[in-house]
């Protein structure tokens, strides 16, 4: 950690240490926006912190797909315009924007909060499996598409969820994995080249 | 003299942790430097030149730039990507147990060319492996054997003489098997070891992988190896092997169908 500033106030330092603790954040961006919010206006401040506040008091999981929702259901989960019968399986939230950004797909969402990382102890009930197995032996999901992260935890949780789903009988598939739009192929590694050969389509 | 900045060497990544937002910390085991740590950067963005190449358990010619605190690895080019072992749950799960079980035990920048073989070719061998649990003991046998914990098997550990065709026990505390009289002296928690599992454990010791793999050994004698391996792995690092409680929970997989 670096060193307390001695010409600062507790409560300024207290500000930059807990940016520093954010994504992307590193100790100068810290100083610069706890020195920024020191000259900002109050009412700007109050916003600030009434958004903080709000974020945690008035975000929840969703109760049937595990995404943040303002409610017990989240917005997909309420829309009737939704297919309810696909179910795409996603690692975490953030995954689901993604997604939604392209607008293509018309589904529902598992989203399981992390991937089987069996050499740092997390496994299948570690993450939102078994709710995932709930929702689908009693709704009235007939595809299951798995949206896993293309690593290795990504592919042992998509491997996993095969092997549970399958006896049930539903029809499952995984996203495509193969070569990233923008790249070059003489990059390109082993494992992504022969997915991407076995994931070839009619042109 | 010219201070070269840069090395290459090729290596099998066996341990990856998150470091910020894009980055990864990778161990990697080298045949020419052992265990050692390199940063990956950006590696978890999606267009990634390296991250392909850097995934855990893959075998890779790696080049580093030295740093101050940690060397940050600015290429790498596949050697073998393990294709097989990835696309099946459970290799993919011993595979994983392998790589852990190793970092745990092999010390840091000590170099062993003997335990990368053994970790290269129990990777390339698992595929083929009519019994995976037979390489998985062999494995564990071999890395003991390398990393200095190699278990007495012949001679009583404490009078020395020559062990009988009888049943005697495994003192994980002790370092290996006490005769019957040294187990009476009660200072050692001990497992019964029929002489049929002394013999097989001998012969992972000593025999080379192709044997092993060659040679049908039941099941019950490879059982009841696992645990005996197991609790002396327990004693020797004081903790579990994280990837024990998910192959475990596989096996229970496999029962309920
Ligand atoms: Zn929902
Ligand atoms: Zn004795």
């Amino acid at each position: 950690m670096d060193k307390a500033q001695p010409l600062a106030t507790d409560a300024v330092n207290r500000l930059i240490q807990e940016f520093a603790k954010l994504p992307g954040i590193g100790p100068k961006s810290a100083q610069r926006i706890t020195y920024y919010l020191l000259r900002a206006s109050s009412e700007q401040a109050q916003s600030l912190s009434d958004a903080l506040l709000t974020l945690r008091q008035k975000t929840q999981l969703c109760s049937c797909c595990y995404n943040i929702s303002d409610a017990d259901l989240c917005i997909i989960c309420r829309n009737p315009q939704r297919n309810p019968s696909q179910v795409l399986i996603v690692e975490q939230p953030q995954d689901i924007l993604a997604l939604e950004h392209m607008g293509i797909y018309k589904g529902h969402y598992h989203v399981l909060h992390g991937a089987i990382s069996p050499t740092e102890g997390v496994g299948g009930k570690d993450i939102r499996l078994n709710e995932l197995l709930a929702r689908l032996s009693e709704s009235r999901i007939s595809e299951v598409i798995i949206g896993t992260n293309p690593t290795l935890e990504g592919d042992t949780t998509a491997m996993y969820i095969k092997r549970l789903v399958t006896p049930l009988g539903l029809h499952v598939t995984r996203l495509a994995r193969g070569l990233p739009f923008g790249s070059e192929l003489e990059y390109a590694d082993d494992v992504t080249l022969s997915r991407a050969i076995e994931g070839r389509q009619e042109f | 003299m010219t201070h070269t900045r840069t090395y290459q060497t090729p290596a099998i990544i066996i341990k990856k942790t998150k470091l910020g937002e894009a980055d990864r910390i990778l161990t990697m085991y080298s045949p020419t430097l052992g265990k050692f740590q390199g940063i990956a950067k950006a590696v978890r963005k999606p267009k990634s030149k390296l991250s392909g190449h850097l995934e855990m358990l893959t075998y890779a010619q790696v080049t580093l730039v030295h740093g101050k605190t940690i060397d940050t690895i600015i290429g790498g080019q596949t050697i073998n990507s393990f294709l097989s072992l990835r696309n099946d749950l459970d290799l993919i799960s011993c595979a994983l147990y392998m790589a852990e079980i190793l970092f745990q035990f092999v010390p840091e920048e000590t170099v062993d060319q003997g335990l990368f073989t053994l970790l290269l070719s129990s990777l390339e061998c698992l595929p083929f492996a009519k019994d995976r649990n037979q390489l998985l003991r062999y494995f564990e046998m071999h890395l003991l054997q390398g990393v200095g914990y190699r278990p007495e098997l012949s001679n009583c550990v404490f009078c020395r003489r020559e062990l009988a065709p009888i049943t005697n026990a495994f003192a994980p505390s002790a370092g290996g098997v006490l005769c019957p009289s040294c187990i009476k002296l009660g200072k050692h928690y001990a497992y019964a070891v029929s002489w049929d599992c002394l013999g097989v454990m001998l012969f992972l010791q000593e025999g080379d992988l192709e044997s092993v793999l060659a040679t049908p050994i039941e099941t019950t004698v490879i059982n009841e190896i696992e645990r005996l391996i197991r609790s002396y792995v327990r004693h020797l690092l004081e903790k579990e092997i994280k990837s024990i409680a998910w192959l475990n929970s596989l096996k229970q997989n496999d029962c309920c169908h």
